[in-house]
């Protein structure tokens, strides 16, 4: 017999189990029960069940995403009336609801229509669209590649997107340049789209070599970033003057090009990348117990990650190709959530969505107006906005997440 | 039988690392896969886990060849954990065993699913920590987390590697008795890769032994682990004896290093 036990029979103090409550154990359970240490009483639970933490951590998530809601709407009624022409709060209620509204009867300005509806809703639209596309994007890479310091761009995307958007401008080359016939402005879009999936593309085609880990898509994102980077700089060293400082305006990145085709573009494709990152969110909260919990826990871990890729950089890329390189909001505005909120893919990726959308638009919104007419990068507001309270954050918080 | 390996034969690239292992679990059993470092253990564990793939043979839980089941359907069977794998951003003890649902979660979470995790986290009494984040856990209340989390997924096979390296002795003691008394009470079969003995002869119905790949012995304990097993698989020379609470097993010198022999057996 294996389990002899030839000394004096431990008394069994009574357990109760919660999953098998009443029935007594078996002989030899008794016996290695027997061995027990006798049982330390545990603290009462004096902060709820489980159902009630799961309520009330649950419920604070959901509170950020509805303030964030509340901040982006207020944040959009001051962009639509910040500017050189004077336009109240009223007359852009009576504009958009006129616009939007079939049943509205009011009527705005015809100065109010026209800044607003032509100049001011467009960007704004713009803006939030961006801001989306990137702080999601920038939230879902970050989980599925496991790296916090990992933005939309990681993927050799930005520096895709540049070299395209540099050989339209400085050599007016590109694929659809026999359609066009000359150098516009959609050259310069389709280009730096295409150049920006064909760099993500051979990223991903060169790690899926080595199946697909995060270490070898990043330091090959970085790779192919160099190789287009070299080619950008390429083509900046044997331009002329103007197409030297188009291509400079363009990397720095910016929202002055906003029209309603743009919005009208891109809505639909950022929407549906959000939606395919907020299908997966479950197989990424997986995912960030490690690969091989995730493929126990029934995850197809290529396909979410590639599918999260996909999606994320799709519209990355998309929005690239309108505004230029906008950096630092895909970076920040995850990790500011993640400090809030914690880790739930759930929310984390509305949220992030949200607060990138919120970002952009204010700092687009000054950016516009601080120095006006003249107009600042808006990578610098973004920057002088986020840094200060993402380090705020950072520092009162530490490591810690609040639920 | 729960589970049966036939014939496993495992290669990283043209490194081979099991050749034809069989074997069968049946439910309520421990077995501990047991053998020296780079022996197979752990890679016969990942190919029990469908991590990997083995390269001949087949593996059978319920008489169904396990990379023909449904991903979801395999995960509401089969709870696996892994050596310690961090995680990159921080989660809650919550969250993490909340993920053992995930398996059985379209995309809401219903009240099922929190009682299934309040059970879990009772089972392994770590219900008092739900809102710590589990990075700041000690390693044995953390492995207690990951085991809950392994229990919320309701599976009637455990795999576990090393479910017990690095804790302290109490948390040893507490994890593998959790272990008996999910095989001893619910049936579930457990296999685990283990690395102390005395502790694996101690608490489990059958050892495997592995060698190179190979399985040297396979049984009951007193069966597999004896002064000639242990010589021939670890080159260790050791005493085995029958003690009051099974069998003992101590570790002496490596046989490579013999300087003084003999003797040592009848202390």
């Amino acid at each position: 017999m294996g389990w002899s036990c030839k000394g004096p029979m431990f008394t069994l103090k009574h357990r109760t189990d919660p999953w098998n409550q009443g029935r007594d154990c078996t002989g030899r359970a008794r016996r290695f029960l027997a061995l027990r240490p006798s049982p330390v009483p545990r603290p009462r639970d004096r902060r709820g069940t489980v159902e009630e933490i799961y309520a009330s951590t649950t419920f604070r998530k959901a509170l950020l995403l509805v303030g964030l809601v509340i901040l982006l709407a207020a944040a959009g009624l001051v962009a639509a009336t910040a500017g050189a022409a004077q336009v109240g709060a009223g007359d852009v209620w009576r504009v958009v609801a006129g616009k939007f509204l079939p049943a509205y009867r009011g009527t705005a300005g015809e100065l109010a229509r026209t800044v607003v509806v032509d100049l001011r809703l467009p960007r704004i639209l713009l803006a939030v669209i961006t801001g989306m596309s990137l702080a999601g994007a920038g939230a879902a890479m970050q989980g599925v590649l496991h790296n916090p310091l990992v933005d939309p761009y990681i993927l050799g995307l930005s520096s895709g997107a540049a070299f395209g958007a540099a050989l339209a401008i400085v050599l007016g080359a590109g694929f659809l340049a026999p359609v066009y016939g000359s150098v516009g402005p959609y050259l310069v879009i389709t280009n730096a789209f295409v150049f920006g999936i064909l760099a993500m593309w051979l990223v991903y085609g060169i790690a899926r070599l080595r199946g697909t880990a995060p270490e070898t898509l990043i330091l090959g994102g970085v790779a192919i970033g160099y190789l287009f980077s070299a080619g950008v700089a390429l083509l900046k060293y044997v331009s002329e003057n103007e197409a030297l400082k188009e291509l400079v305006v363009w990397l720095m990145g910016g929202l002055w090009g906003a029209t309603w085709e743009a919005v009208r573009l891109l809505f639909p494709l950022v929407l549906a990348s959000q939606a395919v990152l907020l299908y997966y969110a479950w197989d990424v909260n997986a995912l960030l117990a490690g690969e091989e919990v995730a493929g126990s826990l029934g995850v197809n871990v290529r396909r979410v990650r590639l599918l999260y890729l996909g999606a994320a950089s799709m519209a990355a890329a998309a929005t690239v190709a309108f505004t230029g390189i906008i950096g630092f909001v895909g970076l920040v505005a995850p990790h500011i959530c993640r400090l809030l909120i914690g880790n739930d893919y759930r929310f984390l990726i509305p949220c992030s969505s949200l607060l990138g959308a919120a970002l952009l638009l204010v700092a687009d919104t000054g950016a516009r107006t601080i120095m006006a007419p003249t107009e600042i990068p808006v990578g610098v507001i973004t920057s002088l906005i986020g840094v200060p309270f993402f380090l705020g954050l950072l520092l009162k918080r530490r490591s810690q997440i609040s639920l | 039988m729960k589970i049966v390996v036939r014939d496993v034969t495992f290669a990283y690239n043209s490194h081979a690392v099991l050749h034809g292992v069989s074997l069968g679990v049946a439910e309520g059993e421990i077995v501990s896969i047991i053998g020296p470092n780079g022996s197979g253990k752990s890679t016969l564990l990942r190919c029990l886990a469908r991590v990997l793939q083995p390269r001949r043979g087949a593996i059978f839980l319920d008489g169904r060849e396990i990379l023909a089941i449904d991903a979801r359907q395999w995960a509401r069977q089969v709870g696996y954990l892994p050596q310690a794998g961090g995680t990159s951003f921080p989660i809650t003890v919550l969250e993490a065993v909340l993920m053992g649902r995930k398996p059985h979660i379209r995309w809401g979470v219903m009240p099922r699913d929190l009682e299934a995790v309040e059970r879990a986290m009772r089972y392994t009494g770590v219900e008092e920590m739900a809102r710590r984040p589990l990075g700041e856990l000690s390693g044995g209340e953390r492995q207690k987390v990951l085991l809950a989390r392994a229990l919320a997924q309701e599976p009637e096979v455990l795999l576990l590697d090393e479910p017990t390296t690095s804790l302290d002795i109490l948390h040893q003691l507490e994890i593998l008795e959790l272990l008996r008394q999910l095989a001893v009470e619910q049936g579930k079969a457990v296999i685990m890769v283990m690395h102390e003995l005395n502790l694996a002869a101690r608490f489990s119905d059958k050892l495997v032994l592995l060698k190179d790949g190979s399985i040297f012995a396979a049984g009951r304990p007193e069966k597999v682990l004896s002064v000639a097993s242990l010589k021939a698989v670890y080159g260790v020379e050791a005493v085995v004896s029958e003690g009051r609470f099974g069998l003992e097993v101590l570790p002496l010198r490596p046989v490579a290093g013999r300087g003084t022999l003999g003797g040592d057996d009848t202390t």
